[in-house]
């Protein structure tokens, strides 16, 4: 049971893909493809959870290949929890792009290559999860990456061109380190399937050991943005569709973490790097917050505010105890869930107010109540206001640093709980600033001014400049640049797929708030198989200590 | 086969040249400098498998006499993936050279706006009474800026791009 559909999560987006794209011309069928497909990939994902939960670790041999040789994806709960948070999450912004794509009537963009390159993603993203050898999470990355540059410069403006060629080669970098390093180890121990790495790497001098996880682990860092690799995140990130920024501020630094995690805990259970480890999380908790307060733009500010948080689950990693672990691993599935609601909150707000800017929001909160609900319920959480999942996470996480006890534990606990208080300064202005003030149009007197100015005495070079930046602040077609100009918010209704997509995105993130007992549990007995080790060598090799 | 110096050289040699190349600021140089990275890596791969031997074909060979054939594999994915990548980037800098007549990497406008910005509270500055340069992005206005005249002719895009020379004009 659980062998057969353990492939599934990676073939049946690749398959889709390859229909959506067949169905180009058919936007209609092209929806439907992939809305059914990911709706089959979030019940196989939670098949694999309730299986991987009730067996332990499972492993497949793809094409029937004998276990070193060939290509292994393996099971367990930590993958499985994986796989459910981040197809439902795939679910929730496809479902908001069909909204956006139907309401804005745009068949000339390139929205036909959308939904195949999206299950792509989706299909990289389950691969590295499944990955049951290094060089198959390096093909999984690659897949996943690919699939983000063409989503990431959709539509080919200016802005997107230059966040993605940024975003290109520092990934390509990363991905060039990763083979690198994967040569070295199988130049070193002669395999790249993890389960045997785990067995053989011990063996070998410790410099040897090192150099390999030190460059793994710079290459998953730049992918997940931990403090010092961080900074071509919030540099890329806004300019992309609200979707799209959605998506990939959920899951695809969630996969570096995933990555680290893995490697960290089955093949380098040593710790040699876990002070390293322990500094780079305060740095980055530190550096990302500081770096949200300073921004205007909420896609920045939440852009900043995803690498300050990206802290705390290396935190958890750092400290390399079971109850470190559990909470990175809550943390990872919270956080998921919750950056994905804000940045699709954010697309709301850029529909209905014209901007993300806060200097030009206003009275949002007077214009659509339930929009300001939909901001305010996953703000909260992101805070760590008490009864919700951030909370939940936070506090498993500093009390397993209290748990630790030593000075540079304490000192990152401190520093998550000032962080933690820190993140309500930027969340907070967003809502006093653009949902609680009165419209722009009653503080500024001259509002006309600006509008004016638009149209009065300028070279022409500059109104396409100024065209094409508001094209991809808004995302508009261009014919409705003369309408959204005067940036007016807009009291047309918000078109019911995508609010309906954003509220049940807040309803996961309420519903994680929930079921986080049993959630806990999960990751308290996930945490303890990574910590153990022997459950997934075993499920790779059947028998203990072969290879 | 005894061990060859003629391997590490070229590898070390590859990835010193691919880093210079990469740390440039003009977009072709970095793509010369991530084929020659990637061509390193490639190196790097085909010297992991040991010394080298006869071509891993059943009947052909001896196994004991076979050089590792897994390498080989992982260096055929990796030079797809090379290739597939470096298309796409090909891609982005003739877009970017249509679009900005610019082949280098471009600035983040709002970075340096926040960056240049003074030590006041974001929340009491009237944006509407700021420089229009000073403005924060999305706001009207807030791409007005002295007009560059290329020698060319055409007007560049406006940037505050203030303490970085000119892209040299041979380049494009």
């Amino acid at each position: 049971m659980i062998s057969a559909l353990t492939p599934l999560p990676v073939l049946l987006p690749l398959l889709g893909a390859a229909a959506a794209l067949l169905a180009g011309h058919h936007p209609a069928i092209q929806r439907t493809v992939s809305v059914a497909v990911l709706t089959a990939v979030v019940g196989v994902s939670l098949t694999l959870l309730l299986l991987a939960d009730a067996e332990g670790a499972t492993s497949v041999a793809v094409g029937g290949w004998p276990v070193p040789l060939g290509i292994v994806l393996v099971v367990d709960r930590l993958s499985a929890l994986m796989l459910v948070v981040a197809s439902t999450v795939a679910l929730g912004v496809l479902l908001f792009a069909v909204g956006q794509g139907s309401a804005d009537g745009d068949e000339d963009t390139p929205i036909s290559i959308f939904h195949p390159t999206f299950l792509v993603l989706v299909a990289g993203v389950s691969n590295a999860f499944l990955a049951g050898d290094l060089f198959n999470l390096y093909v999984g990355f690659e897949i996943l990456l690919v699939a983000s540059y063409v989503l990431l410069t959709l539509g080919g403006t200016a802005p997107r061109i230059r966040g993605g060629i940024t975003y290109v080669v520092v990934s390509l970098t990363s991905s060039l380190l990763f083979l690198a390093a994967l040569a070295l180890t199988y130049a070193a121990a002669g395999t790249v399937n993890m389960a045997q790495l785990a067995l053989r790497l011990p063996e070998l001098p410790s410099g040897t050991q090192l150099l390999i996880q030190s460059m793994l682990l710079i290459a998953f860092g730049i992918k997940a943005a931990v403090f010092p690799l961080y900074a071509w995140l919030p540099d890329s990130y806004p300019t992309a569709p609200a979707p799209v920024t959605a998506v990939f501020a959920g899951l695809l630094t969630k996969v570096g973490v995933y990555a680290i995690i893995r490697t960290q805990t089955l093949l380098f259970p040593g710790g040699a790097l876990d002070d390293l480890l322990l500094w780079a999380a305060l740095a980055t908790m530190l550096v990302g917050i500081l770096g949200a307060v300073a921004q205007t733009d909420i896609r920045r500010m939440l852009s900043f505010t995803l690498v300050s948080h990206i802290g705390y689950m290396v935190f958890g990693i750092g400290l390399a105890t079971a109850a470190g672990l559990a909470g990175a691993i809550f943390y990872v599935a919270h956080h998921i869930a919750i950056q994905t609601t804000l940045f699709l909150v954010a697309g709301l707000v850029e529909r209905q107010g014209g901007s993300t800017s806060i200097d030009r929001l206003g009275g949002l909160a007077r214009l659509s109540p339930l929009l300001g609900v939909l901001y305010l319920v996953p703000a909260l959480n992101l805070a760590g206001i008490p009864p919700l999942s951030g909370f939940i996470g936070k506090a498993g996480l500093l009390q397993a640093g209290v748990a630790d006890g030593r000075a540079l534990a304490l000192t990152l606990v401190a520093a998550a709980a000032v962080v933690s208080l820190l993140t309500l300064i930027p969340v907070a202005r967003v809502w006093t600033r653009a949902f609680w003030r009165a419209t722009p149009g009653e503080v500024v007197p001259d509002s006309g001014a600006v509008a004016s100015g638009l149209g009065g005495g300028q070279a022409p070079v500059e109104q396409t400049a100024w065209e094409r930046h508001q094209a991809v602040a808004t995302a508009a077609h261009p014919a409705d640049l003369a309408e959204q100009g005067t940036r007016e918010p807009s009291d047309r209704p918000m078109p019911p797929l995508m609010v309906a997509a954003t509220a049940g995105m807040v309803g996961v993130t309420v519903a994680l708030t929930v079921l986080a007992g049993p959630l806990y549990g999960l990751a308290d007995r996930a945490s303890a198989d990574l910590l153990e080790r022997t459950p997934y060598i075993t499920a790779v090799f059947g028998t203990e200590g072969s290879g | 086969m005894t061990p060859t110096v003629v391997l590490p050289v070229l590898i070390g040699g590859l990835y010193a040249a691919g880093l210079y190349l990469m740390l440039d600021r003009s977009l072709t140089r970095v793509l010369l400098g991530f084929l020659l990275l990637g061509n390193a890596t490639n190196l790097l791969l085909l010297s992991a498998g040991g010394p080298a031997g006869l071509a891993p074909l059943l009947g052909y060979a001896e196994p004991e006499q076979m050089s590792d054939p897994l390498p080989q594999a992982l260096i055929l994915t990796a030079i797809v993936i090379t290739f597939a990548a470096s298309a796409f980037l090909l891609a982005l800098i003739y877009r970017s050279w249509r679009l900005v007549r610019e082949e280098s990497v471009g600035i983040d406008e709002e970075d340096r706006r926040v960056a240049a910005r003074s030590g006041q509270d974001a929340d009491e500055i009237d944006p509407d009474q700021l420089a229009p340069e000073d403005r924060p992005a999305g706001h009207a206005d807030s791409l007005h800026g002295p007009h560059v005249e290329e020698p060319d002719g055409h007007l560049a895009v406006p940037s505050d791009d203030v303490d970085l020379a000119r892209p040299r004009g041979g380049a494009r």
